[in-house]
Protein backbone atom coordinates (compact mmCIF):
# COMPACT_ATOMS: atom_id res chain seq x y z
CA UNK A 1 0.00 0.00 0.00
CA UNK A 2 1.35 3.55 -0.82
CA UNK A 3 -0.26 6.82 0.83
CA UNK A 4 0.61 10.01 -0.36
CA UNK A 5 0.79 13.08 1.97
CA UNK A 6 0.10 16.31 0.63
CA UNK A 7 3.42 18.54 1.75
CA UNK A 8 3.40 21.92 0.09
CA UNK A 9 3.36 23.26 3.96
CA UNK A 10 2.46 22.22 7.57
CA UNK A 11 3.02 19.19 9.44
CA UNK A 12 3.25 16.33 6.56
CA UNK A 13 6.29 14.63 8.32
CA UNK A 14 4.50 13.29 11.09
CA UNK A 15 1.89 11.54 8.92
CA UNK A 16 4.52 10.02 7.47
CA UNK A 17 6.03 8.52 10.36
CA UNK A 18 3.04 7.09 11.72
CA UNK A 19 2.24 5.69 8.23
CA UNK A 20 5.67 4.26 8.17
CA UNK A 21 5.63 2.50 11.58
CA UNK A 22 2.31 0.99 10.48
CA UNK A 23 4.39 -1.09 7.39
CA UNK A 24 2.89 1.58 4.45
CA UNK A 25 5.05 3.21 1.76
CA UNK A 26 4.56 6.75 1.73
CA UNK A 27 5.58 9.70 -0.83
CA UNK A 28 5.52 13.02 -0.73
CA UNK A 29 2.87 15.36 -2.99
CA UNK A 30 4.28 18.39 -4.24
CA UNK A 31 3.44 18.78 -7.73
CA UNK A 32 0.17 16.39 -9.95
CA UNK A 33 2.55 13.61 -11.12
CA UNK A 34 3.30 12.40 -7.45
CA UNK A 35 -0.46 11.39 -7.32
CA UNK A 36 0.33 8.69 -9.90
CA UNK A 37 0.02 5.21 -7.97
CA UNK A 38 -1.50 6.27 -4.83
CA UNK A 39 -3.95 3.78 -2.79
CA UNK A 40 -4.81 7.35 -0.76
CA UNK A 41 -4.45 10.49 0.63
CA UNK A 42 -3.56 12.53 3.62
CA UNK A 43 -4.12 16.47 3.22
CA UNK A 44 -2.13 17.44 6.67
CA UNK A 45 -2.56 20.47 9.06
CA UNK A 46 -0.70 23.27 8.63
CA UNK A 47 -2.08 26.69 7.33
CA UNK A 48 -5.27 26.26 4.58
CA UNK A 49 -4.89 29.13 2.97
CA UNK A 50 -1.06 28.88 2.17
CA UNK A 51 -1.76 25.26 1.08
CA UNK A 52 -4.73 26.06 -1.35
CA UNK A 53 -3.07 28.83 -2.67
CA UNK A 54 0.26 27.00 -3.47
CA UNK A 55 -1.85 24.18 -4.64
CA UNK A 56 -3.57 26.52 -7.14
CA UNK A 57 -0.14 27.99 -8.41
CA UNK A 58 1.11 24.37 -9.36
CA UNK A 59 -1.94 23.13 -11.00
CA UNK A 60 -3.04 20.94 -8.32
CA UNK A 61 -6.53 21.62 -7.50
CA UNK A 62 -7.81 19.61 -10.45
CA UNK A 63 -5.59 16.82 -10.03
CA UNK A 64 -6.36 16.32 -6.49
CA UNK A 65 -10.47 16.91 -6.66
CA UNK A 66 -10.17 13.83 -8.88
CA UNK A 67 -7.63 11.74 -6.98
CA UNK A 68 -10.16 12.78 -4.09
CA UNK A 69 -13.52 11.72 -6.41
CA UNK A 70 -12.55 8.49 -5.75
CA UNK A 71 -9.57 7.35 -3.97
CA UNK A 72 -9.72 7.30 0.49
CA UNK A 73 -8.18 10.93 1.27
CA UNK A 74 -7.94 12.05 5.06
CA UNK A 75 -8.02 15.78 6.11
CA UNK A 76 -6.30 16.70 9.46
CA UNK A 77 -7.59 20.44 10.71
CA UNK A 78 -6.21 22.64 7.68
CA UNK A 79 -7.12 19.23 5.66
CA UNK A 80 -10.30 18.85 6.38
CA UNK A 81 -10.87 22.74 5.42
CA UNK A 82 -9.63 22.19 2.42
CA UNK A 83 -12.22 18.97 1.67
CA UNK A 84 -15.18 20.92 2.92
CA UNK A 85 -17.67 22.33 0.65
CA UNK A 86 -18.13 25.32 2.62
CA UNK A 87 -16.43 27.58 5.02
CA UNK A 88 -19.27 30.32 5.57
CA UNK A 89 -17.76 33.70 5.05
CA UNK A 90 -14.36 32.64 4.41
CA UNK A 91 -13.26 32.49 0.65
CA UNK A 92 -10.32 30.61 -0.34
CA UNK A 93 -9.69 27.53 -2.64
CA UNK A 94 -11.03 24.72 -1.39
CA UNK A 95 -11.40 21.07 -3.21
CA UNK A 96 -15.38 21.51 -2.07
CA UNK A 97 -15.81 17.76 -1.55
CA UNK A 98 -17.38 16.89 1.58
CA UNK A 99 -20.45 17.74 2.45
CA UNK A 100 -20.13 19.64 5.42
CA UNK A 101 -20.14 22.74 6.44
CA UNK A 102 -16.65 24.18 8.08
CA UNK A 103 -16.11 27.11 10.24
CA UNK A 104 -12.43 28.17 10.59
CA UNK A 105 -10.34 28.67 14.05
CA UNK A 106 -13.65 27.90 15.64
CA UNK A 107 -12.10 27.90 18.93
CA UNK A 108 -10.44 31.04 18.82
CA UNK A 109 -6.46 31.50 18.09
CA UNK A 110 -3.50 29.80 19.82
CA UNK A 111 -3.93 30.88 23.47
CA UNK A 112 -7.41 28.75 23.23
CA UNK A 113 -5.81 25.63 21.44
CA UNK A 114 -6.43 22.65 23.45
CA UNK A 115 -6.18 18.90 24.68
CA UNK A 116 -8.53 16.96 25.51
CA UNK A 117 -10.08 12.91 25.50
CA UNK A 118 -12.87 12.46 23.36
CA UNK A 119 -14.85 8.89 23.06
CA UNK A 120 -15.26 7.50 19.30
CA UNK A 121 -17.25 4.30 19.06
CA UNK A 122 -15.05 3.42 15.82
CA UNK A 123 -11.97 3.49 17.79
CA UNK A 124 -12.91 1.28 20.44
CA UNK A 125 -14.01 1.93 24.13
CA UNK A 126 -10.52 3.81 24.88
CA UNK A 127 -10.92 7.92 24.67
CA UNK A 128 -9.07 9.02 22.28
CA UNK A 129 -6.42 11.83 22.95
CA UNK A 130 -7.10 14.65 21.13
CA UNK A 131 -4.89 17.73 20.39
CA UNK A 132 -6.53 20.92 18.52
CA UNK A 133 -4.51 23.76 16.95
CA UNK A 134 -6.69 26.17 15.80
CA UNK A 135 -8.86 23.58 14.86
CA UNK A 136 -12.14 24.47 12.68
CA UNK A 137 -15.29 22.87 13.59
CA UNK A 138 -17.79 20.85 11.55
CA UNK A 139 -21.36 23.25 11.89
CA UNK A 140 -23.54 21.18 9.72
CA UNK A 141 -23.09 18.36 8.66
CA UNK A 142 -25.07 16.53 5.18
CA UNK A 143 -27.63 13.25 6.20
CA UNK A 144 -24.94 11.13 4.45
CA UNK A 145 -22.19 12.09 6.72
CA UNK A 146 -21.23 9.91 9.48
CA UNK A 147 -20.02 12.06 12.59
CA UNK A 148 -17.60 10.16 14.43
CA UNK A 149 -16.74 12.39 17.44
CA UNK A 150 -18.10 15.00 18.81
CA UNK A 151 -16.47 17.86 21.77
CA UNK A 152 -18.87 19.31 24.06
CA UNK A 153 -21.40 17.27 22.83
CA UNK A 154 -22.43 19.72 19.97
CA UNK A 155 -19.16 20.45 17.95
CA UNK A 156 -18.57 17.97 15.34
CA UNK A 157 -14.90 16.90 15.13
CA UNK A 158 -14.48 14.32 13.14
CA UNK A 159 -16.91 12.63 10.38
CA UNK A 160 -16.52 10.29 7.46
CA UNK A 161 -18.79 10.39 3.87
CA UNK A 162 -17.94 7.00 2.24
CA UNK A 163 -14.52 7.50 1.49
CA UNK A 164 -13.56 11.13 2.90
CA UNK A 165 -12.53 11.46 6.31
CA UNK A 166 -11.83 14.50 8.41
CA UNK A 167 -10.65 15.59 11.55
CA UNK A 168 -10.53 18.74 13.33
CA UNK A 169 -7.49 17.39 15.43
CA UNK A 170 -4.30 16.26 15.22
CA UNK A 171 -3.86 12.21 15.32
CA UNK A 172 -0.31 12.70 13.68
CA UNK A 173 0.67 14.64 17.26
CA UNK A 174 0.30 12.11 19.41
CA UNK A 175 1.40 8.40 19.71
CA UNK A 176 -1.94 6.71 19.18
CA UNK A 177 -2.10 5.18 16.11
CA UNK A 178 -5.83 4.17 15.77
CA UNK A 179 -6.92 6.63 13.38
CA UNK A 180 -4.39 5.95 11.02
CA UNK A 181 -5.29 2.45 11.08
CA UNK A 182 -8.53 3.12 10.93
CA UNK A 183 -8.13 5.04 7.33
CA UNK A 184 -6.01 2.05 6.36
CA UNK A 185 -8.94 0.00 6.99
CA UNK A 186 -10.77 2.68 4.72
CA UNK A 187 -8.48 2.11 1.73
CA UNK A 188 -8.21 -1.92 2.41
CA UNK A 189 -12.31 -1.87 2.55
CA UNK A 190 -12.09 0.71 -0.89
CA UNK A 191 -9.89 -2.06 -2.87
CA UNK A 192 -11.51 -5.02 -2.29
CA UNK B 1 -8.74 11.82 32.60
CA UNK B 2 -12.37 12.64 33.62
CA UNK B 3 -12.41 15.49 31.25
CA UNK B 4 -14.24 13.44 28.56
CA UNK B 5 -15.98 15.03 25.21
CA UNK B 6 -16.14 18.20 26.89
CA UNK B 7 -13.41 20.03 28.82
CA UNK B 8 -10.16 20.87 26.76
CA UNK B 9 -6.43 21.42 28.60
CA UNK B 10 -5.30 25.03 27.69
CA UNK B 11 -1.52 25.80 27.69
CA UNK B 12 0.10 22.69 27.54
CA UNK B 13 3.38 21.79 25.93
CA UNK B 14 1.38 19.70 23.17
CA UNK B 15 -0.59 22.36 22.27
CA UNK B 16 2.22 25.18 22.06
CA UNK B 17 5.13 23.06 20.17
CA UNK B 18 2.06 21.53 17.73
CA UNK B 19 1.39 24.91 16.72
CA UNK B 20 4.95 25.27 15.64
CA UNK B 21 4.44 21.94 13.66
CA UNK B 22 1.64 23.62 11.70
CA UNK B 23 3.94 26.12 10.67
CA UNK B 24 6.73 23.82 9.13
CA UNK B 25 7.32 24.09 5.16
CA UNK B 26 6.34 27.63 5.36
CA UNK B 27 7.38 31.60 5.48
CA UNK B 28 6.68 33.85 8.44
CA UNK B 29 6.93 37.32 7.25
CA UNK B 30 7.68 40.76 9.13
CA UNK B 31 5.21 43.08 8.60
CA UNK B 32 4.83 46.88 9.95
CA UNK B 33 1.35 47.82 8.89
CA UNK B 34 -2.36 45.73 8.16
CA UNK B 35 -1.85 46.91 4.47
CA UNK B 36 1.83 44.84 4.55
CA UNK B 37 0.09 41.51 6.75
CA UNK B 38 -2.36 41.32 3.87
CA UNK B 39 0.37 41.51 0.60
CA UNK B 40 1.98 38.98 3.22
CA UNK B 41 -0.80 36.45 3.80
CA UNK B 42 -1.73 36.23 -0.20
CA UNK B 43 1.63 35.49 -1.14
CA UNK B 44 1.23 32.51 0.83
CA UNK B 45 3.04 33.38 4.35
CA UNK B 46 2.20 30.45 6.66
CA UNK B 47 1.87 33.18 9.96
CA UNK B 48 3.04 37.23 10.18
CA UNK B 49 5.50 38.47 12.60
CA UNK B 50 3.79 42.24 13.66
CA UNK B 51 6.27 44.94 14.49
CA UNK B 52 6.82 48.52 14.46
CA UNK B 53 10.47 48.94 12.30
CA UNK B 54 11.91 45.62 10.79
CA UNK B 55 15.30 44.85 11.78
CA UNK B 56 17.00 47.07 8.95
CA UNK B 57 15.65 49.86 10.28
CA UNK B 58 16.56 48.97 13.96
CA UNK B 59 19.36 48.72 12.80
CA UNK B 60 19.63 52.64 10.88
CA UNK B 61 17.70 54.29 12.87
CA UNK B 62 19.36 52.87 16.41
CA UNK B 63 17.89 53.72 19.98
CA UNK B 64 15.80 51.46 22.41
CA UNK B 65 14.17 48.84 20.34
CA UNK B 66 11.25 47.75 22.42
CA UNK B 67 7.80 46.01 21.97
CA UNK B 68 5.48 47.32 19.55
CA UNK B 69 2.01 49.44 20.57
CA UNK B 70 -0.68 46.44 21.18
CA UNK B 71 -3.06 48.78 18.80
CA UNK B 72 -0.79 48.14 15.89
CA UNK B 73 -0.49 44.63 16.64
CA UNK B 74 -4.13 44.75 17.17
CA UNK B 75 -5.45 45.62 14.02
CA UNK B 76 -2.77 43.42 12.11
CA UNK B 77 -4.49 40.63 13.93
CA UNK B 78 -7.10 41.83 12.49
CA UNK B 79 -6.15 42.19 8.92
CA UNK B 80 -5.37 38.36 8.40
CA UNK B 81 -6.66 34.93 9.25
CA UNK B 82 -3.22 33.46 9.33
CA UNK B 83 -1.27 33.23 13.02
CA UNK B 84 -0.03 36.78 14.21
CA UNK B 85 3.17 36.72 16.31
CA UNK B 86 4.91 40.05 17.84
CA UNK B 87 8.14 40.11 19.52
CA UNK B 88 9.00 41.27 23.38
CA UNK B 89 12.49 42.22 24.42
CA UNK B 90 14.81 39.29 26.32
CA UNK B 91 13.77 39.01 29.82
CA UNK B 92 11.12 41.50 29.23
CA UNK B 93 8.18 38.63 31.07
CA UNK B 94 5.29 42.43 31.21
CA UNK B 95 5.95 42.64 27.81
CA UNK B 96 5.26 39.13 27.26
CA UNK B 97 2.06 39.30 29.92
CA UNK B 98 0.57 42.12 27.33
CA UNK B 99 1.23 40.45 24.41
CA UNK B 100 -0.37 37.16 25.78
CA UNK B 101 -3.31 39.41 27.10
CA UNK B 102 -3.77 41.06 23.69
CA UNK B 103 -3.97 37.24 22.35
CA UNK B 104 -0.87 36.85 19.83
CA UNK B 105 -0.77 33.35 19.08
CA UNK B 106 3.39 33.12 19.18
CA UNK B 107 5.63 35.33 20.90
CA UNK B 108 9.43 35.96 20.19
CA UNK B 109 11.60 36.91 22.57
CA UNK B 110 14.11 38.41 20.40
CA UNK B 111 17.73 39.77 20.27
CA UNK B 112 16.55 42.18 17.44
CA UNK B 113 14.77 44.17 19.92
CA UNK B 114 16.72 45.89 22.97
CA UNK B 115 17.44 43.33 25.73
CA UNK B 116 15.93 44.16 29.00
CA UNK B 117 17.77 41.49 30.99
CA UNK B 118 21.56 40.79 30.44
CA UNK B 119 21.16 37.50 32.72
CA UNK B 120 17.90 36.27 32.59
CA UNK B 121 15.26 34.75 29.95
CA UNK B 122 11.56 34.62 30.07
CA UNK B 123 10.37 32.22 32.37
CA UNK B 124 8.61 30.91 29.35
CA UNK B 125 6.78 28.00 31.45
CA UNK B 126 4.41 31.08 32.88
CA UNK B 127 2.91 31.46 30.11
CA UNK B 128 0.03 30.08 27.97
CA UNK B 129 0.88 31.08 24.66
CA UNK B 130 3.73 29.48 23.64
CA UNK B 131 7.21 31.64 22.41
CA UNK B 132 10.18 31.27 19.67
CA UNK B 133 13.67 32.03 20.69
CA UNK B 134 17.08 32.58 18.48
CA UNK B 135 19.69 30.48 18.82
CA UNK B 136 23.52 29.82 17.26
CA UNK B 137 24.32 26.53 18.86
CA UNK B 138 22.91 23.99 20.56
CA UNK B 139 23.42 24.83 24.06
CA UNK B 140 21.79 28.11 23.62
CA UNK B 141 18.84 26.29 21.92
CA UNK B 142 18.71 23.47 24.99
CA UNK B 143 18.57 26.45 27.59
CA UNK B 144 15.77 28.28 25.66
CA UNK B 145 13.60 24.85 25.40
CA UNK B 146 14.64 24.39 29.04
CA UNK B 147 12.68 27.72 29.93
CA UNK B 148 10.12 26.51 27.53
CA UNK B 149 10.38 27.62 24.40
CA UNK B 150 8.31 25.56 22.02
CA UNK B 151 9.89 26.91 19.02
CA UNK B 152 13.66 27.74 18.06
CA UNK B 153 15.22 29.79 15.31
CA UNK B 154 18.69 30.53 14.14
CA UNK B 155 19.35 34.03 15.31
CA UNK B 156 21.21 34.81 11.78
CA UNK B 157 22.35 38.43 11.60
CA UNK B 158 18.92 40.54 11.46
CA UNK B 159 18.32 43.01 9.58
CA UNK B 160 21.77 42.54 7.17
CA UNK B 161 20.41 40.53 4.01
CA UNK B 162 22.95 38.21 4.72
CA UNK B 163 23.04 34.71 4.75
CA UNK B 164 26.12 34.20 6.36
CA UNK B 165 25.64 33.78 10.16
CA UNK B 166 22.25 32.29 9.88
CA UNK B 167 24.03 29.18 7.47
CA UNK B 168 27.00 29.35 10.93
CA UNK B 169 24.21 28.55 13.19
CA UNK B 170 21.75 26.18 11.37
CA UNK B 171 25.52 24.15 10.70
CA UNK B 172 26.66 24.76 14.65
CA UNK B 173 23.40 22.94 15.62
CA UNK B 174 22.92 20.10 12.97
CA UNK B 175 26.58 19.15 13.08
CA UNK B 176 26.90 19.33 17.02
CA UNK B 177 23.25 17.17 16.82
CA UNK B 178 24.86 14.52 15.11
CA UNK B 179 27.87 14.39 17.05
CA UNK B 180 25.84 13.52 20.30
CA UNK B 181 24.69 10.82 18.59
CA UNK B 182 27.54 8.86 18.63
CA UNK B 183 28.48 9.20 21.74
CA UNK B 184 28.03 6.92 24.94
CA UNK B 185 26.54 7.93 28.29
CA UNK B 186 29.68 9.25 29.74
CA UNK B 187 30.41 11.67 27.20
CA UNK B 188 26.69 12.64 26.83
CA UNK B 189 27.11 14.04 30.59
CA UNK B 190 30.18 15.80 29.94
CA UNK B 191 29.36 16.89 26.62
CA UNK B 192 25.91 18.40 28.41
CA UNK B 193 27.98 20.63 31.19
CA UNK B 194 30.43 21.87 27.77
CA UNK B 195 27.26 23.35 26.27
CA UNK B 196 25.87 24.19 29.72
CA UNK B 197 22.99 22.67 28.66
CA UNK B 198 20.18 19.97 30.78
CA UNK B 199 21.34 16.82 30.60
CA UNK B 200 17.78 15.38 30.07
CA UNK B 201 17.61 17.47 26.80
CA UNK B 202 20.35 16.42 25.43
CA UNK B 203 20.28 12.47 25.55
CA UNK B 204 16.77 13.36 23.98
CA UNK B 205 17.96 15.42 21.47
CA UNK B 206 20.67 12.58 20.43
CA UNK B 207 17.66 9.80 20.69
CA UNK B 208 15.35 12.06 18.15
CA UNK B 209 18.36 13.03 16.00
CA UNK B 210 16.69 16.80 16.17
CA UNK B 211 15.96 19.39 18.27
CA UNK B 212 12.84 18.23 20.60
CA UNK B 213 10.83 21.66 18.92
CA UNK B 214 10.29 22.46 15.40
CA UNK B 215 13.45 24.60 14.30
CA UNK B 216 13.40 27.57 11.47
CA UNK B 217 16.26 29.62 10.03
CA UNK B 218 16.33 33.30 10.68
CA UNK B 219 18.06 36.83 10.46
CA UNK B 220 19.55 37.76 6.70
CA UNK B 221 17.07 35.45 4.10
CA UNK B 222 16.88 37.87 1.24
CA UNK B 223 16.53 35.64 -1.83
CA UNK B 224 14.52 32.59 -2.65
CA UNK B 225 17.94 30.55 -2.99
CA UNK B 226 18.66 31.54 0.54
CA UNK B 227 15.62 30.49 2.08
CA UNK B 228 16.16 26.92 -0.26
CA UNK B 229 19.64 26.66 1.28
CA UNK B 230 18.13 27.20 4.71
CA UNK B 231 15.67 24.55 3.96
CA UNK B 232 18.37 21.89 2.29
CA UNK B 233 20.97 22.13 5.38
CA UNK B 234 17.52 20.94 7.19
CA UNK B 235 15.49 23.81 8.50
CA UNK B 236 11.90 23.32 9.22
CA UNK B 237 10.87 26.78 7.62
CA UNK B 238 12.12 30.48 6.97
CA UNK B 239 11.77 33.35 9.31
CA UNK B 240 11.91 36.52 6.81
CA UNK B 241 12.55 39.93 8.01
CA UNK B 242 13.61 42.54 6.34
CA UNK B 243 14.23 41.08 3.26
CA UNK B 244 10.38 40.93 1.62
CA UNK B 245 9.37 44.81 2.44
CA UNK B 246 12.63 46.33 1.75
CA UNK B 247 13.21 45.05 -1.46
CA UNK B 248 11.78 46.57 -5.36
CA UNK B 249 8.75 44.46 -5.32
CA UNK B 250 7.37 42.97 -2.03
CA UNK B 251 4.49 41.00 -3.32
CA UNK B 252 6.50 39.16 -5.94
CA UNK B 253 9.57 38.07 -3.82
CA UNK B 254 7.15 37.21 -0.61
CA UNK B 255 5.30 34.44 -3.40
CA UNK B 256 8.95 33.24 -4.89
CA UNK B 257 9.89 32.44 -1.10
CA UNK B 258 7.11 30.89 -0.41
CA UNK B 259 7.34 28.73 -3.68
CA UNK B 260 10.83 28.58 -2.96
CA UNK B 261 10.57 26.92 0.67
CA UNK B 262 7.95 24.67 -0.64
CA UNK B 263 9.97 23.35 -3.63
CA UNK B 264 13.53 23.66 -2.06
CA UNK B 265 14.75 20.56 -3.34
CA UNK B 266 13.52 20.93 -7.32
CA UNK B 267 15.96 23.52 -8.83
CA UNK B 268 14.09 23.72 -12.28
CA UNK B 269 11.09 25.26 -9.65
CA UNK B 270 13.72 27.76 -7.99
CA UNK B 271 15.15 28.72 -11.10
CA UNK B 272 12.09 29.77 -12.06
CA UNK B 273 10.91 31.22 -9.03
CA UNK B 274 14.31 33.34 -8.82
CA UNK B 275 13.61 35.12 -12.16
CA UNK B 276 12.74 38.63 -12.59
CA UNK B 277 11.84 39.93 -8.73
CA UNK B 278 13.00 43.47 -8.91
CA UNK B 279 15.97 44.84 -6.73
CA UNK B 280 17.10 42.54 -3.47
CA UNK B 281 17.38 44.62 -0.28
CA UNK B 282 20.61 46.26 -0.08
CA UNK B 283 22.45 44.31 2.44
CA UNK B 284 24.90 44.91 4.95
CA UNK B 285 27.91 42.90 5.41
CA UNK B 286 28.62 41.59 8.08
CA UNK B 287 31.51 43.30 9.63
CA UNK B 288 33.33 44.01 12.69
CA UNK B 289 31.79 47.88 12.67
CA UNK B 290 28.06 46.57 13.01
CA UNK B 291 26.39 46.12 16.07
CA UNK B 292 26.11 42.26 15.84
CA UNK B 293 22.52 41.48 17.54
CA UNK B 294 23.36 37.83 17.57
CA UNK B 295 25.47 38.05 20.30
CA UNK B 296 22.43 39.45 22.01
CA UNK B 297 21.19 36.14 24.79
CA UNK B 298 22.74 34.08 27.53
Amino acid sequence: MKIGVLALQGAFIEHEKMLRSLGVETVQVRLPVHLDGLDGLIIPGGESTTIGKLATDYGLMQPLRDFATYKPTWGTCAGMIFLAKDLGQHHQPILGLMDVTVNRNAFGRQIDSFEADLDIAVLGETPYHAVFIRAPVITQAAPQVEVLAKFSDDQIVAAREGHLLATAFHPELTNDTRFHTYFLGMIKSSES
Amino acid sequence: MSNQNGHGEKGTENVKRGLAQMLKGGVIMDVVTPEQAKIAEDAGACAVMALERVPADIRAQGGVARMSDPEMIQSIMEAVTIPVMAKVRIGHFVEAQILQALGVDYIDESEVLTPADEEHHINKHQFNVPFVCGCRNLGEALRRIQEGAAMMRTKGEAGTGDIVEAVRHARAVNGEIRRIQNMDEDELFTYAKEIRAPYALVKETAELGRLPVVNFAAGGVATPADAALMMQLGMDGVFVGSGIFKSGDPAKRAKAIVEAVTHYNDPDILLKVSRNLGEAMVGINVTPDQVILGKRGW
